[in-house]
């Protein structure tokens, strides 16, 4: 059972797409179901808060430099670090303590 | 088009960061780069090479891509109501194609109805960058060193918190959010039963349960407030989920 790559592409890209033309397409009032907005204004947050951890301790070659990074990122993003910096903040941490962490 | 370049450098960053995930799912950079050119979606490409690192079934993967995307569907709706009422299909699907935090940003911050023209050139410099990003990111995992393809690996959750953190920080109701999700996370992938299922398969589920729970124990008040912050200005910064 292997499944091809291209095919998942595909998979992704026309789901992708139909949710983004759906509505510009077929709906032209404004959605008022409170919980249905509720629902979807939560979503971003949850998919990637469960997609980052435990996931960032496993992306690692050491668990503790990816807790590490963990740590760094969500202070760094706390005292107001753009993506770009926070990213990188993450990076380093991981890369100067597998310096000593990984041989 | 103007608009669209640092949109597209921004772009640059994140979707390298996210060619890293790509090539450990196995994704070459021509394939990354069409994932890219044709997703443009951030968590949404993500939570798929999840999928594709998992040999999920296409089902869970359209599942898996759904979730993750849902509030570009919230985006759209908002979208929909500036376009000029008898604007062709060709041209909603068009400016459909390429809904992100950062063009959905700029497009709906100006006056009045959005003329396509204006999406069209942001579009034109802002997909290109995301495309060949993933695809660089790719190429260097292939070649860097497994100690720097390591310390990459964790660019994008970086990024991640970036986005998820600042909020958290002024809601309380998204902090102890962010909370509850990190421990069933966690919990889900230690649990017996719950951790024998795929990654992205309990990403769905946790996403839909915890954002149901939320919305039922913590409605939003405005309904028409919604669309403005799921585009908050920190995020539309450099976000490209």
């Amino acid at each position: 059972m292997t499944h091809i790559i291209w095919i998942y592409i595909a998979v992704m890209a026309g789901v992708t797409f139909l949710i983004r033309v759906l509505p510009l397409t077929v709906i032209r009032k404004k959605i008022k179901n409170r919980f249905f907005n509720s629902f979807l204004y939560y979503v971003p947050y949850v998919t990637l808060a469960v997609m980052t951890f435990p996931a960032i301790v496993h992306a690692t070659q050491s668990t503790w430099s990816g807790i590490a990074a963990m740590a760094v990122g969500v202070a760094a993003a706390y005292f107001g670090a753009d993506l770009f910096k926070t990213a990188v903040a993450c990076c380093v941490t991981v890369f100067v303590l597998e310096l000593f962490l990984v041989h | 088009m103007k608009d669209g370049v640092p949109i597209a450098l921004g772009y640059l960053a994140v979707s390298f960061s996210l060619g890293i995930p790509a090539g450990k799912a196995g994704l070459s950079p021509l394939q990354g780069f069409l994932a890219s050119f044709l997703c443009n979606a951030s968590a949404g490409e993500y939570a798929g090479f999840t999928m594709i690192a998992a040999q999920a079934s296409y089902l869970e993967m359209a599942l898996a891509t759904l979730v993750a995307n849902a509030r570009y569907f919230l985006m759209s709706c908002a979208e929909s109501q500036r376009l000029a009422p008898d604007l062709r299909l060709r041209h909603r699907l068009l400016i459909g194609f390429d809904i992100t935090d950062e063009i959905f940003g700029i497009s709906i911050a100006r006056e009045g109805d959005i003329p396509p023209l204006y999406v069209y050139g942001a579009m034109a410099v802002a997909i290109p960058g995301w495309s060949v990003g993933t695809a660089i990111g790719i190429f260097a995992g292939e070649i860097l060193p497994a100690r720097a393809v390591s310390a990459l690996s964790v660019a994008l959750f970086g990024m991640f918190f970036a986005i998820i953190i600042p909020p958290a920080r002024k809601d309380k109701i998204i902090a102890g959010i962010i909370l509850v999700c990190f421990t069933l996370s966690y919990l889900c992938s230690v649990l017996p039963v719950v951790s024998g299922l795929p990654e992205g398969t309990r990403t769905i589920i946790l996403t839909v349960v915890i954002s149901a729970g939320a919305a039922l124990l913590f409605p939003r008040k405005e309904p028409e407030g919604e669309t403005d912050k799921t585009t908050s200005p920190d995020k539309e910064e450099e976000a490209a989920v």
